[in-house]
């Protein structure tokens, strides 16, 4: 079924870094991912896998999220991992026939690179995890902010994104239950041609599409009706507010990047 | 033999997540060829996924659904010929409409089932007419039609595949008074002129009560009790615990009681709470209180 797939990935939890202010997460996030393309050494893959483990434990998510999160870049994975094989020279020949050659900097570089998209995601899908989809992007409207003087709809786009996202359960929900009433009146969607099963979709397209334009009227009027009037002088039920437990984690992540820049200086 | 039987039936959602839910419980159940059986439960009480179940939308976690005896996960069972024996019609059926006419939107189910046409626009008028959608309205948008006009359309169009069992999901949510009395007592009428099997799902015993042979309570994903109507109000105490409200005249019958006016039946319905009534009055001598 549908609603099995697990969008946004939210997972709710008891965790500091559950409770932690979204915009130093997505701050952290960022140093993470510098600090992960910053070195061309050894040194940013301890750090970030350090990292990793750290914001794990932290956030008492279970381990198996976060191989799950990788699963679906397998193939980009193993596409990667097999072109730097065979593309980059240098170094040791551990393995040549004919113009296929193993060489030592072509295995290095090659699981360089996995690691590096390993982690990279791991984090990433680490703020998910611990963020719900609407404060993340409360986050990224107080982020942004600056930008206002520029004249950029900051605020209309956040809110945008936060009815966006917060329609999608609803929308597979519905698409669900539209699915049921037609198949329970024999609508087939499993069998048949091509051309068949493309027009099996239109008694489930149209439904949902007509609940749509309903549901975006009725919220539009929901919302004038609470004299909503765009971002000017709007107040937060939740604001976001920063404490200790951010500057120490933005402080060790800090202390991380800082010790990757000197280490790669030094070692240079 | 029973017409539609659960036996051990368990329904869990999101299995291994944090959102896991049981909805269905161990139930056994046995539904007889031509009741009509209303289902009553609190919000989440696992009522419309017992229904899913019922015609092979959802795939038990446990436990078997039997159709005339037969399982209908059996290897070989052919899912679209349950859902034409066992019509479901979905909360807010309007909702599924689409075709550009409403015959048409009523002739979806039948020409699923691969009827031929004199056959179709038979059943189309028959069931048109079941549900009083007049003759005019077969050319019309569907979106052009009330609320309680799209309903009907959207249930004759369930009716339509002439279904064994036809299992109702809260058929009058959201109507107004007249449109519930109206689909109801369509209801009826559709049951005892067809014979078919009916289960309503309801979670207002009022509108049920009147209409119904037995009586489904589900509370918490198990079964309360299955019952006759008279039988599941006698218990009214422990309904009323589970947040399920007896009928207004069951509840002053009740009260009554309490006050040591005994009645020697449970009532159900106006009509018959007003004949008990008179016939107790008649008894202390003509109406002298």
């Amino acid at each position: 079924m549908l609603k099995d797939i697990t969008l946004g990935q939210f997972f709710p939890m008891d965790s500091v870094v559950h409770k932690m202010d979204a915009r130093y997460k997505i701050i952290i996030t960022l140093i993470f991912l510098v600090m992960l393309f910053w070195g061309q050494h050894l040194t940013s893959l301890i750090a970030g896998f350090l990292f990793v483990m750290l914001a794990t434990i932290c956030s008492k998510i279970p381990p198996k999220m976060l191989v799950k999160s990788i699963k679906p870049i397998v193939p980009i994975l193993a596409v990667t991992g097999f072109l730097n094989l065979f593309m980059l020279k240098g170094g040791k020949t551990y393995f040549a026939w004919k113009f296929i050659e193993i060489t030592e900097q072509g295995v290095q570089t090659s699981i360089f690179m996995v690691v590096r998209i390993c982690l990279l995601i791991a984090g990433t899908s680490l703020l998910t995890y611990t963020t719900s989809p609407i404060v993340l992007t409360d986050a990224i409207e107080s982020l942004l902010s600056p930008l206002k003087k520029l004249k950029m709809p900051v605020h209309e786009l956040a809110m945008m994104m936060t009815i966006a996202l917060r329609f999608i359960p609803t929308l597979i929900e519905e698409t669900d239950k539209i699915m049921a009433a037609q198949k329970a009146r024999g609508a087939d969607m499993e069998s048949g041609s091509l051309m068949q099963r493309v027009r099996a979709l239109v008694p489930i397209l149209i439904p949902l599409f007509v609940s749509a334009f309903r549901r975006a009227e009725e919220l539009a009027l929901a919302m004038e009706c609470r004299c909503y009037h765009g971002g000017e002088g709007r107040t937060r039920l939740r604001t976001l507010r920063s404490g200790m437990r951010d500057y120490i984690a933005l402080g060790i992540t800090l202390l991380l990047f800082t010790a990757v820049i000197v280490l790669n200086i030094m070692l240079h | 033999m029973p017409i539609l039987e659960a036996k051990n039936l368990t329904y869990t959602y999101s299995i291994g997540s944090p959102f896991e839910k049981t909805a269905i419980d161990h139930i056994d159940l046995q539904i007889e060829q031509g009741e009509f059986v209303g289902i009553i439960g609190h919000t989440g009480s696992g009522k419309s996924t017992l229904m899913q179940m019922m015609n092979g939308l959802l795939k038990p976690t446990e436990g078997t659904v039997l159709l005339n005896g037969q399982d209908i996960w059996r290897k070989g069972c052919d899912r679209r010929a349950v859902r034409f024996e066992v019509g479901l019609v979905f909360q807010y059926p309007e909702y599924q409409l689409f075709e550009e006419t409403v015959y048409k939107d009523i002739a979806f189910g039948p020409k699923n089932m691969g009827l031929d046409e004199k056959e179709i626009d038979r059943r189309v008028r028959e069931t048109a007419e079941a549900v009083g959608i007049a003759a005019e309205l077969f050319e019309k948008p569907p979106y052009a039609l009330s609320g309680g006009q799209k309903r009907r359309v959207a249930i004759a169009g369930v009716m339509a595949m002439e279904p064994k069992v036809l299992i109702l999901d809260e058929p009058t949510a959201g109507l107004d008074p007249q449109g519930r009395t109206k689909i109801l007592m369509q209801l009826a009428a559709y049951q005892k002129r067809t014979g078919c099997t009916v289960m309503l799902v309801s979670h207002s015993m009022e509108d049920v009560a009147k209409y119904v042979s037995k009586l489904l309570v589900l509370s918490q994903a198990k079964i309360v009790c299955f019952d006759t109507p008279a039988n599941v109000f006698a218990q009214g105490d422990s309904l009323e615990e589970m947040g399920l409200a007896l009928p207004q005249i069951t509840r002053v019958f009740h009260n009554l009681r309490a006050r040591g006016i005994d009645f020697d039946d449970e009532v159900y319905t106006v009509k018959y709470g007003a004949e008990l009534l008179l016939k107790k009055l008649a008894e202390r001598g003509g109406g002298s209180c």
